[in-house]
C-alpha cells in the first residue's frame, strides 16, 4: 500500500531523510518510531504529498502523484492545523466539505464522528479553547469526515495527558478494526508496542523494522533491571564491562553481552562501594532497549 | 463548487469574528478621506510674505494691494532692510520676500522699466511655483494696465489687447482640490486595504500551519485563490461605497458620468488589487515579508500613478513603470467618470489594461503557488 524506495529529502545541505526504503501493507497500524529530529515528520509529509522527495521513489495507495489519492488520505499534523477561531462543528463541516461532501452527508457524518471522538458536548466551542488532547481528537475527527482508507498521524499524542493518550489509541484501534490502515509516528516506545509493525528511525535512516515481537527477538544482548537508591551508577560502573546503562525512571537497565561474569562484577563493584541493591533481575528487553542498542550499533 | 463554497463560508465566518479588522476596513476610508480631503490642497495660496518697500509711494502701495488681492500672498511683515528679508526667508517665517526699489515712482513716471524683486523660498517647490506664477501674473497685468493707460493718454483712443488669452478650466473650473483628491484617495485606500489583506491571507494560513491541512485535502489551487479573493470583493465594494458617500455628502463631489459604470469598473480594480495581493502572498514565506512587499507596491502606487504628481512630467521610463500599476488606470477611470462624465467609448483602453493585468497576475499566482509546504 505504501512503498518507499531509497527516498532522500534534503533541505539545503541538511539531509532530513536519507535513503529510506519501506514497504507497508494495508490493514496495519504502522509505527514510525524515533527521537525528535529523526526525520519522521519529513517522511510523513512526503507520503501525504506536502513535500516532494529530493530523490528516490514513493507510491501511496498505488499512486506516485499524491493529488490523485487525496480523497483517500487522512492526515493529522503534529501541530494543530485547524482554525482556532472556528468552532469544533464549523471546523468539521469545513474540512468535510473540502472533500466534496454534501450538507446532508456532512450532518450525518459529523454526529457520528463527534460521538466517536467524545467531542459532541464541545461542538460549539472554539477550537482555540480546547485542551491539547481535545484538539488532537478534533483533528482526528476532521480527518475522518471523508472515511479515508489510509490515515497518517504525526506524533498525535505528544503533549497529551496519559488518559487522553489511551483513549486516542483506543480510537485508532477501533478505526483499524473497521478497515482503516494507520501510519503513526511517535517518539514514545510504549506507543510503539501498540503498533502491529514498527520502523525505528534515527538521523534520517531506518535502522530496523518489524513487529514489536520480531524486534525484541532480534535483540542480541541481555538486560538486567537494577533497583538501587544510588543515583551515580553510570560513573561507578564504568569499568565493569557492561555494554550500556540506561536509566528508566527509578530503575536502571544494564545491558551485557554475556551475563554471568558481568553481573558478578557489577555486584562486586556495588558491594565495594557499599551500595545496597534493592533488586537485580534479568528481564526481557523492551522496545526502548532494542532501539538504543540499534542506534548505538549504527553509530 | 462545494469546496469553493466551503472556503467562502469559512472566510466570512472568520471575517465576522475579527470585528476590529472589519471595523478598521470600513472606518479607515472615512477617516482618511476626511483628513486628506480637507488637508491636501495643491493650489498653494496665502503664502506668508515680507515686504521691503523703499519707495513708500502710491505706486508701491498699488502694487502690494494687487498682490494681496490675488490671495496668493499674505503680507505678514514689513521690513526696513534687505538683511531683514533674508533673515525672514532663511528662518522660514515667510516664504516670499518682495523688494520694491526707492526709484519706483520716478521710473514709472519717466517711462522707464521699474524692477521689483520677488524672492521665493524654492526649497518647497510647490509653494514656490505658485508664488512665481502669481507674482508674474500680477506684474504683467500691472504692466498692461500702465501701457494701455499711456497709449490712451497719447492718442485719446481706447485700445483692446492684441492677443486675448481666455482660459477655460473644464471639469473643475474652481480648482476644488477635493474633486481631484477624493477619487485619488478612494483609489489609494482600495489599493492599500485590498493588497494588504490578501497579501496576508495565504501566508497567514502558511504561518499558522493551517495550510498544511488544506494541502492534504483535494482542494485545488485556483479554488484556494478564488476563495481568498471573492470575500474581499465585498469588502472592497463596501469601502468604495463609503468613500463615495463621504465624497458626495462632505465634499460635494459631482458624479457626472454613470454611477453604474463606475461601480462596474471598480470591480475590475478591486480584483486586480486582490490578485496582486495574492501574488505577494504566494511569493512570501512570512506575514512580515508580505507586509514589506505590499509597501513596495504602495509607494510607487502613490507616486507614479498620477495620484499626486502629474505623469506627464515623468521621464519616459517612469511613466512606463506607472503603467504596470492598476491604480494608474483606475485613477483615469475614476476621474474620467466622476469629473469628466465620460463612458466606455473613452475608457476602454484602461479597462483592457486592467483585464490584462488581472489575467497575467492570477495566472502567475496559480502557477507559482505550489501545493507543497517547502
Amino acid at each position: 500500500m505504501i512503498t518507499l524506495e531509497n527516498v532522500t529529502k534534503t533541505f539545503g545541505k541538511q539531509s532530513a531523510v536519507n535513503g529510506v526504503s519501506l514497504e507497508i501493507a494495508s490493514g496495519e497500524i504502522f509505527g514510525l518510531v524515533g527521537p525528535d529530529g529523526a526525520g519522521k515528520t519529513t517522511t510523513i509529509r512526503m507520503l501525504c504529498g506536502l513535500l516532494s522527495p529530493t530523490s528516490g521513489n514513493l507510491s501511496v495507495l498505488g499512486a506516485a502523484n499524491p493529488e490523485a489519492i487525496k480523497h483517500h488520505l487522512g492526515y493529522v499534523p503534529q501541530r494543530f492545523s485547524l482554525y482556532g477561531d472556528l468552532t469544533v462543528m464549523e471546523n468539521i463541516r469545513f474540512i468535510g466539505s473540502l472533500y466534496g461532501q454534501t450538507t446532508d452527508k456532512i450532518n450525518a457524518l459529523a454526529a457520528n464522528v463527534l460521538n466517536f471522538t467524545n467531542l459532541l458536548p464541545f461542538k460549539d466551542r472554539y477550537a482555540d479553547n480546547l485542551s491539547g488532547g481535545m484538539k488532537q481528537k478534533l483533528a482526528l475527527a476532521a480527518g475522518l469526515m471523508h472515511k479515508p482508507t489510509l490515515f497518517f498521524l504525526d506524533e498525535p499524542t505528544t503533549g497529551v495527558d496519559p488518559v487522553s493518550r489511551r483513549e486516542f489509541w483506543q480510537m485508532l484501534y477501533q478505526l483499524n478494526k473497521e478497515g482503516t490502515s494507520i501510519f503513526v509516528s511517535t517518539p514514545y516506545m510504549d506507543e510503539a508496542e501498540l503498533c502491529t509493525r514498527v520502523a525505528f528511525m534515527n538521523e534520517g535512516r531506518i535502522i530496523s523494522s518489524g513487529s514489536p515481537q520480531e524486534l525484541r527477538r532480534s535483540y542480541k544482548y541481555q538486560v538486567f533491571e537494577l533497583s538501587t537508591p544510588d543515583r551515580n551508577l553510570k560513573a561507578r560502573l564504568k569499568s565493569s564491562g557492561l555494554r550500556d546503562i540506561n536509566a528508566f525512571g527509578e530503575k536502571y537497565h544494564l545491558v551485557t553481552d554475556s551475563s554471568p561474569t558481568a553481573i558478578t562484577t557489577v555486584k562486586a563493584a556495588l558491594a565495594a562501594a557499599n551500595i545496597s541493591i534493592t533488586d537485580l533481575n534479568e528481564i526481557s528487553p523492551n522496545l526502548e532497549d532494542v532501539f538504543v542498542a540499534l542506534a548505538s550499533e549504527v553509530n | 463548487m462545494i469546496r469553493l463554497k466551503a472556503l467562502l463560508i469559512k472566510e466570512f465566518i472568520q471575517m465576522r469574528r475579527d470585528r476590529l479588522t472589519f471595523v478598521m476596513m470600513i472606518g479607515f476610508p472615512i477617516i482618511q478621506l476626511l483628513v486628506f480631503g480637507f488637508a491636501i490642497n495643491t493650489d498653494v495660496k496665502h503664502l506668508p510674505t515680507i515686504v521691503f518697500d523703499q519707495s513708500l509711494s502710491q505706486d508701491s502701495r498699488d502694487f502690494i494691494a494687487s498682490l494681496t488681492a490675488s490671495q496668493y500672498f499674505d503680507i505678514t511683515d514689513a521690513s526696513t532692510s534687505y538683511q531683514d528679508v533674508t533673515d525672514h526667508i532663511q528662518s522660514g517665517k515667510t516664504k516670499v520676500g518682495i523688494i520694491i526699489p526707492p526709484d519706483l515712482s520716478a521710473n514709472l513716471k519717466h517711462g522707464q522699466s521699474a524692477a521689483i524683486q520677488v524672492i521665493v523660498d524654492a526649497s518647497d517647490s510647490m509653494a514656490a511655483s505658485s508664488a512665481i506664477s502669481a507674482a508674474q501674473m500680477v506684474g504683467q497685468l500691472k504692466s498692461q494696465e500702465i501701457i494701455l493707460n499711456r497709449l490712451q493718454g497719447y492718442t485719446g483712443k481706447t485700445f483692446a489687447l492684441p492677443v486675448d488669452v481666455r482660459i477655460r478650466p473644464w471639469y473643475n473650473p474652481d480648482f476644488v482640490s477635493a474633486f481631484y483628491m477624493v477619487p485619488g484617495i478612494l483609489g489609494i485606500i482600495l489599493t492599500m486595504t485590498m493588497v494588504m489583506i490578501t497579501s496576508m491571507a495565504i501566508v497567514r494560513e502558511r504561518e499558522r500551519g493551517t495550510l498544511e491541512q488544506l494541502i492534504v485535502t483535494p482542494l485545488k489551487t485556483h479554488e484556494l485563490i478564488l476563495g481568498k479573493i471573492i470575500p474581499y470583493v465585498f469588502v472592497g465594494y463596501a469601502q468604495a461605497t463609503v468613500a463615495l458617500l463621504v465624497g458626495i455628502l462632505v465634499f460635494d463631489l459631482p458624479i457626472r458620468g454613470s454611477l453604474g459604470l463606475l461601480y462596474g469598473l471598480t470591480s475590475l480594480f478591486i480584483i486586480a488589487s486582490l490578485a496582486l495581493g495574492v501574488l505577494i502572498s504566494t511569493l512570501s514565506k512570512t506575514q512580515m515579508q508580505a507586509m514589506q512587499m505590499s509597501f513596495f507596491i504602495f509607494l510607487p502606487s502613490i507616486l507614479l500613478s498620477g495620484f499626486m504628481f502629474p505623469r506627464e512630467a515623468m521621464p519616459l521610463f517612469f511613466n512606463w513603470l506607472g503603467n504596470l500599476l492598476p491604480l494608474t488606470f483606475y485613477l483615469q477611470i475614476l476621474r474620467g467618470i466622476i469629473l469628466k462624465g465620460v463612458g466606455l467609448s473613452v475608457l476602454w483602453t484602461q479597462i483592457l489594461a486592467l483585464v490584462v493585468f488581472i489575467a497575467i497576475v492570477l495566472t502567475i499566482s496559480i502557477k507559482k503557488f505550489q501545493k507543497k509546504l517547502a
